[in-house]
């Protein structure tokens, strides 16, 4: 592969390069503009944006945002995880425990400390795990360190065994799939079946409330803005580099000198903190966390976005997740919602077999082509070889 | 004078035996006797001398005297059984009475302490019933209600008895009797703690729990070693019950994961359509019941082996239109082949959707899947007898495929190394087709066994997917020893589980243990060595 991002001595791309400014003017764009709409303008308005549209697309955003964090790893490191959304869906729990918390006396049985469920359970005091959370700084740390310290122990484990390739997607699969079946059980108080909801307050603001909305939709669009320059500044760095080739050739690199488990654990880890924060952001404008998001289904879902996008091209993957999404919503809410499924089936069919290289890379190719080579196009479309 | 003698002899005789019959005759008489005295202690008396009688009417006797119908005169000694169409038997010849006065007959009458006597007389009968079955179900009452009083019955049936099962339970209820009489020597007690230990079941174990607190200390003794040693005996049956149902569901894993070892294992196509492959098999099943039913009733029985079959073709054809439409493009990028076949799943689940409703589908046992029988203590069903039985089967037969014939020769010559195979002149593109077919055709049957033991609706597949593929990569991709050892090891293993942890906990404990098992071997039990795994 002769990309600017490999070749020896080629001047290092810019953070952002063209395509990095466009999706950031975009994404900081719609952080400010639609909660403006959202606001300041009256509801009859021909410009005014609904608040159910605001939380949706905010929706959308959290999962772009986690589509960019299966592409780093993925994209760039080669590691397929079936289990993205589990990382996420702990990011979901730690605020969803913290939005329990803030309930106190207004739940259905008014318990100041514990949260309906366990009342309904006839639990008597709060198990230990729950402290804490009513401190929202806590919980906002617990977003980063629930999904972070599962990946790192399962990462040093899996890496440092050289689980690669197909073992290691059905694997960390296994892992989602074990925390799906403990969440479910309503002995590990975590609301069972049902999960978290009937949230009240965030910070002392209702959540419902249009401007709360609209705050949280402009935090999701500037989280996503900061994932993907977190990522970019990861991938172009040396430590990138060296991700790179690791997903290539990760036997040479471990020849020339390498630790290359400790590269993939850290871009495992971080990976699993950004998925964990699209949770955390994802679930207030929501209103509900279940075990559901821990289904296996949901993270190769995930997958796909990044496929349709373009794999290793970072905004593609949001791309991916906005268009997948919105498609999903607009077909499932109509007639032809039985349909749905056979067009997310024939979507991934048709991505693997006549788009591989998604459409971020798709039209990256095809500019390249007719275009002289771009000092900036972004770091290494992957070949298609998984 | 000699005539005269003579006669006179022979009137004694006569009078002899007319007068000293009820005294002469065996304990049947002596109980009708007793039941003409108008006297409840006689008539319980009575009771206690029919139930141990063994005479054949003893039954309609004491049902009759439980029903108020059993009449006496007591004057003539005789007794006699009122039928329910008014006539009357006479209780002692059992044949019809004629030129009975009905008017000097009384019926005798029963207070409580009668009506006991009447139950327990009942049980002892059903001791010494001719239906080996009611024996021993009388003999496992008794064992149960340990009640004194039918403790001479059953010494009396014990020693009639000959069928060595029912046998078993008399002497067990005999023992059980004996060991909380606080009237029997010691040693008898002890004797019977060791005849309760030989049954050796639960019912026994609570039985030697319970000795009285007045027992003698040799007897407690005693059964506190007998209920150790059944304790002992009843863990190891229970792991081996534990064991059998591993191996069930061990079975069901090898059908599920079988053909996934062929697809992903010779393949290496992770193929996540797999699971609707069954999902297909299952439907396959209910169509094929459905047909039956409409045009041939009388086949019912054999619609699993009419299936089986089809189901194969079926989703086989399916399997090689999937191989030649989608996964021929992808081979080489197995990561993509999962996304590709994970939208083919959703295709065929939204399909089946559609055409059959989101509902379960009713799929029949034929009569030879129902029932089950008891070796020792394990309890085993013939449905999933022939479920183990025919998951070995088709093991055999892939392994026997793959071994003896010339596509098996090809297929495993193409997994080795493609090009070669080519240039041999295999036509290698004909062989992925048919060894995806054939993966896919395995499923389809593992379907057709599932369908009896699973919900036959769109979702069935999803629900064998991870495990499938969690058997294949933990017994070693490439290699199907691998996979019915993973598939045995698992489903024991969840098995063995489960009373320590409880179904969900046992499954989350077995998903840890084989992520952990994948870092110490990453390519599992059976791993395939030389360059084929760098490829």
């Amino acid at each position: 592969m002769s990309h600017p991002d490999t070749t020896p001595g080629a001047r290092p791309p810019a953070l952002l390069g063209t395509q990095g400014a466009i999706f950031l003017a975009i994404v900081l764009g719609a952080a400010v503009l639609i909660p403006a709409l959202n606001l300041l303008t009256p509801a009859g308005s021909a410009l005014h944006v609904p608040t159910y549209l605001v939380s949706l697309l905010g929706k959308y955003l959290c999962y772009a945002l986690l589509a960019m964090s299966v592409d780093l790893i993925w994209g760039y490191v080669g590691i397929l995880s079936l289990g993205q959304g589990a990382f996420f869906a702990l990011g979901g729990y730690a605020m969803g425990m913290y939005l329990m918390r803030q309930i106190g006396t207004r739940g259905v049985y008014g318990d100041p400390v514990l949260p309906d469920f366990m009342v309904f359970l006839n639990w008597k005091q709060l198990p230990w795990f729950w402290y804490g959370f009513d401190w929202f700084p806590f919980a906002a740390l617990m977003v980063l360190v629930a999904p972070g310290a599962l990946a790192l122990v399962f990462g040093w484990f899996a890496f440092r065994s050289r689980v690669t390739g197909v073992y290691l997607s059905i694997i960390t699969q296994a892992m989602t799939f074990a925390l799906l079946l403990a969440f479910f059980r309503n002995d590990m108080g975590f609301g069972g079946n049902n999960g978290l909801t009937d949230f009240k307050d965030i910070l002392g603001f209702n959540v419902q409330a249009d401007g709360t909305r609209a705050v949280l939709f402009a935090l999701s669009a500037l989280a996503l803005a900061f994932g993907y320059v977190l990522c970019r500044y990861l991938v172009r760095s040396h430590f990138g580099k060296v991700l790179i080739a690791i997903r290539d050739a990760e036997a040479r690199v471990r020849f020339t000198g390498y630790r290359a488990e400790n590269y993939k654990l850290v871009a495992f880890v971080v990976s699993a903190c950004l998925a964990g924060v699209a949770g955390a952001l994802y679930v207030p404008q929501v209103g509900i966390i279940n075990p559901s998001e821990f289904s296996p289904a949901n993270s190769i879902e995930i997958i796909v976005w990044v496929a349709v996008g373009g794999r290793g091209t970072l905004a593609g993957a949001a791309l991916g997740a906005v268009l997948v999404n919105y498609a999903k919503t607009y077909f499932t809410s109509g007639v032809l919602a039985p349909y749905w499924l056979f067009m997310l089936g024939g979507l991934f069919v048709a991505v693997t077999l006549f788009l591989p290289k998604g459409i971020v890379g798709t039209f990256l190719d095809w500019r390249s082509r007719h275009a002289e080579a771009e000092p900036d196009v972004p770091g290494a479309t992957p070949k298609p070889v998984a | 004078m000699r005539l005269a003698a003579a006669f006179l002899a022979f009137a004694l005789a006569v009078l002899t035996v007319v007068v000293s019959r009820p005294a002469m005759a065996g304990p049947y008489e002596d109980a009708l006797a007793k039941f003409t005295t108008e006297s409840y202690a006689d008539t319980d008396e009575g009771l206690g001398l029919l139930a141990t009688s063994g005479n054949p009417l003893a039954v309609d006797i004491v049902e009759a005297l439980a029903d108020g119908r059993l009449l006496f005169n007591a004057d003539a000694k005789t007794v006699y059984v009122k039928k329910a169409d008014g006539s009357l038997i006479d209780a002692a010849t059992g044949q019809p009475a004629t030129g009975v006065d009905e008017a000097a007959l009384k019926p005798v009458r029963a207070n409580n302490r009668v009506r006991r006597a009447i139950e327990a007389a009942s049980g002892a009968l059903s001791l010494m019933n001719p239906d080996p079955a009611k024996r021993l179900a009388a003999a496992q009452a008794v064992f149960k209600s340990r009640d004194a009083a039918a403790r001479p019955a059953l010494e009396t049936a014990l020693s009639r008895e000959s069928d060595p099962q029912v046998k078993a339970a008399l002497a067990s209820a005999r023992a059980a009797i004996v060991l909380n009489d606080s009237a029997s020597p010691e040693a008898d007690r002890i004797a019977a703690v060791d005849t309760i230990a030989g049954a050796g079941n639960q019912d026994a174990l609570a039985l030697l729990q319970n000795v009285p607190a007045d027992a003698p200390a040799g007897v407690k003794t005693a059964a506190a070693s007998a209920v150790a040693s059944i304790q002992h005996s009843l863990a190891i049956w229970d792991v081996a019950q534990n064991i059998w149902y591993g191996l069930s569901l061990g079975s069901v894993l090898l059908l599920a994961a079988i053909g996934l070892a062929i697809t992903f294992g010779v393949m290496g196509v992770i193929n996540m359509a797999h699971g609707e492959m069954v999902m297909l098999g299952a439907y396959v099943t209910f169509m094929v019941q459905e047909a039956i039913r409409t045009y041939d009733p009388g086949l019912f029985d054999a619609s699993l082996i009419i299936a089986i079959p089809i189901a194969f073709l079926v989703t086989g054809l399916i399997g090689v239109v999937i191989e030649r439409t989608v996964i021929r493009f992808l081979y080489g990028r197995p990561l993509e082949t999962l996304l590709a076949t994970w939208g083919i799943s959703l295709i065929l689940q939204q399909a089946i959707r559609t055409a059959f409703g989101p509902t379960n589908r009713e799929v029949g046992a034929p009569s030879w899947m129902s029932g089950a029988f008891e070796i020792g203590h394990l309890s085993i069903t013939y449905g999933r007898l022939w479920i183990i039985v025919f998951a070995g089967l088709v093991f055999l037969a892939l392994l026997g495929t793959l071994r003896l014939t010339r596509i098996g020769l090809e297929m495993r010559a193409v997994t080795q190394n493609r090009r070669m195979a080519a240039s041999m002149g295999i036509r290698t593109n004909w062989v992925d087709a048919m060894t995806f077919g054939l993966g896919s055709g395995i499923a389809g049957m593992a379907g057709v066994a599932l369908s009896q033991i699973d919900n036959v609706s769109p979702n069935l597949g999803q629900s064998y997917i991870i495990d499938s593929f969690l058997v294949v990569v933990f017994g070693g991709v490439g290699n199907l020893w691998g996979t019915l050892v993973g598939a045995m090891s698992l489903g024991v293993a969840n098995k063995l589980l489960e009373p320590y942890a409880g179904a969900v906990l046992g499954k989350i404990a077995l998903l840890v243990i084989v992520i952990l098992f994948i870092q110490k071997r990453p390519r599992g039990l059976f791993a395939l060595k030389g360059r084929a795994i760098e490829a």
